[in-house]
């Protein structure tokens, strides 16, 4: 199989890798995930019901408030958080709670990282070298 | 890159001035490195989000272990206030609040204040604690106030989430990127507007109507057609709706906002060919929120905290009626502008209807999903915009009208009164 990377802006974080969940949608934590079920609880999300613990998640651009930036903390702290968030888009809320959380995350890509990557790929996650390694 | 560091920021960063700067520098350097900032920027004053809903009991442990440390090592270097709050200790039990919140709340409570910070515990700080100036450099942590802050006072911060407001306070510092920059705050998309909104819900929803098209943090949209300056109650409804659907910490109002007297001052060029919003816009937006029945249960004035003015709006909205007994209404200020509006008969007149008046926090932060089931609360009707975004993860069904429909059918005890 070959392998593809994908290189995006530095990041924070340690390596980490995973299987993808990939959606076009956008992403806040506060808004869009049930954090003690574990799954995304906002009915209009392309990914509502589905687990997101333990994934590498994929989405197209940080929305809504500013919670996701404690939040990614204590949902690692209590074993539900995903492994790694990538994101074409980041905001400063992001970054944020992912450096809180020694969480990996990288945005800003060359391609459309939500299309480039599909549901169920594994994923190896670099965010020092901002790259991404699928296969 | 490396960020050029001063003398004093470098003895933070390696320990000398004790754990809790090390841990801020490092939070700071972080951030500031995937943003590519160059070095840091001194701020003046800090508003810091920590409802611990979002911070988790990890949230509170963390800043509890900051408290650990001596006074000169962990108390906050400059002024710093506080955003609502999970639970207003004062009123709790009138909505069912679980104990188990509470005590997580009062650690956290107390773990600020031993920092340093002041428990105004307000989202509304720009109107009534301390307004920014143009230029001042800020860590403002609510996306509402952040937004207010940049667009309608010219004052400069990206959103600093609860643990980068918290770093900020411990240094006195932000990296200096984004919103801080010159560059940043030039604008990026037109929009023209056909319709001019009318009250608190259409600003809101005129704010939605453009967050929903913001493509990142870093599109600022520039809106023209405003024919007559909107008060602050109505631009902050706009702005929290904006922020809230667009992840958005700036805007530009030509002829409104202080950075904005005309287009050649905001665009870089020729402007952009302009995105037109008029009334079916604005009547999509209302539908998007309708109601699938008239069943009402909860109606709730939020998100942002009320003003003086919306408060008094309010109680003589409610002057000499009732609140249907199937139906809670909720109304949530700081506790500056509780405590104006019990002196000033207002709390007497909402509560006298059968409405609840909470200080120090706002629907969403007190565990909207958790209250919700306690009391059997799904379909809630608000004129906040903003509210009625955020609240569809947590299982409501949410409706937008202006206040008086609002009031309207608390009274009756069904939407569409």
């Amino acid at each position: 199989m070959s392998t593809r990377v994908y290189k995006g802006h530095v990041g924070t974080g340690a390596p980490v890798t995973g299987e993808a969940l990939v959606a076009s949608d956008n992403f806040s934590a506060r808004y869009d995930l049930d954090l003690v079920a574990g799954i995304f609880s906002r009915p209009t999300h392309a990914l509502h019901g589905q687990s997101y613990v333990g994934k590498i998640l994929i989405l197209n651009a940080a929305k809504g408030g500013v919670a996701t930036a404690w939040m990614l903390r204590d949902m690692k702290a209590c074993g539900r958080a995903p492994a790694a968030l990538i994101l074409n888009f980041a905001n400063t809320i992001m970054v944020q709670g992912a450096a809180f959380a020694d969480l990996a995350l990288i945005d800003r890509f060359d391609v459309d990282i939500t299309t480039a990557i599909k549901n169920g790929e594994p994923v190896a996650v670099d965010p020092a070298a901002g790259t991404l390694t699928v296969g | 890159m490396t960020m050029r560091l001063t003398e004093h920021e470098q003895e933070m960063a390696a320990g000398l001035h004790g754990p809790p700067r090390k841990w801020a520098m490092e939070m700071l350097m972080k951030v500031g490195t995937v943003f590519d900032a160059e070095d840091l920027v001194e701020i003046s004053q800090v508003h810091l989000m920590a409802d611990t809903e979002a911070t988790g009991e990890e949230g509170v442990r963390f800043v509890e272990w900051i408290g650990t440390h001596e006074p000169s090592q962990s108390m906050v270097r400059v002024p710093a206030v506080t955003d609502p709050r999970g639970a207003d200790f004062t009123g709790y039990k009138r909505i069912k609040q679980p104990e188990k919140f509470i005590e997580l709340e009062r650690r956290a409570d107390a773990a600020f204040r031993a920092l340093g910070f002041m428990m105004t515990d307000t989202c509304i700080n720009y109107q009534t604690i301390n307004p920014p100036v143009q230029g001042e450099h800020l860590a403002f942590g609510d996306t509402g106030s952040s937004i207010y802050a940049n667009s309608v006072l010219g004052a400069r911060t990206n959103f600093e989430g609860g643990p980068s407001a918290l770093a900020a306070a411990l240094t006195g510092r932000v990296p200096r990127y984004g919103f801080h920059l010159d560059s940043c705050r030039r604008g990026s998309t037109r929009f023209v507007i056909d319709v001019q909104p009318n009250g608190l819900s259409d600003w809101g929803a005129l704010g939605g109507i453009i967050g929903r098209q913001m493509k990142s943090y870093w599109e600022v949209p520039v809106i023209e057609g405003v024919t007559s300056a909107p008060t602050s109650d109505e631009i902050k409804h706009f702005g929290a709706a904006l922020a809230s659907f667009g992840s958005t910490p700036l805007f530009h109002m030509i002829g409104v906002t202080p950075e904005a007297p005309d287009l050649g001052a905001v665009f870089d060029g020729p402007a952009p060919e302009p995105r037109r919003i008029g009334d079916s816009d604005l009547a999509q937006f209302y539908k998007d929120f309708g109601p699938k029945d008239d069943k009402l249960d909860v109606v709730v004035f939020a998100a942002p905290q009320l003003s003086l003015f919306e408060l008094e709006s309010l109680a003589r909205l409610l002057q000499g009626r009732k609140v249907n007994d199937k139906v809670t209404l909720i109304a949530t200020t700081s506790p500056e502008m509780k405590s104006a509006a019990d002196r000033m008969g207002l709390t007497s007149m909402i509560e006298g209807a059968g409405g609840i008046v909470l200080q120090g926090v706002c629907f969403y932060q007190m565990h909207a999903r958790e209250i919700g089931e306690a009391n059997g609360w799904r379909n809630l009707l608000s004129n906040s915009a903003k509210l009625v975004n955020i609240l569809g993860g947590y299982g409501y069904q949410t409706h937008l009208a202006d206040m008086a429909a609002c009031v309207d059918a608390a009274v009756a005890g069904r939407i569409g009164a």
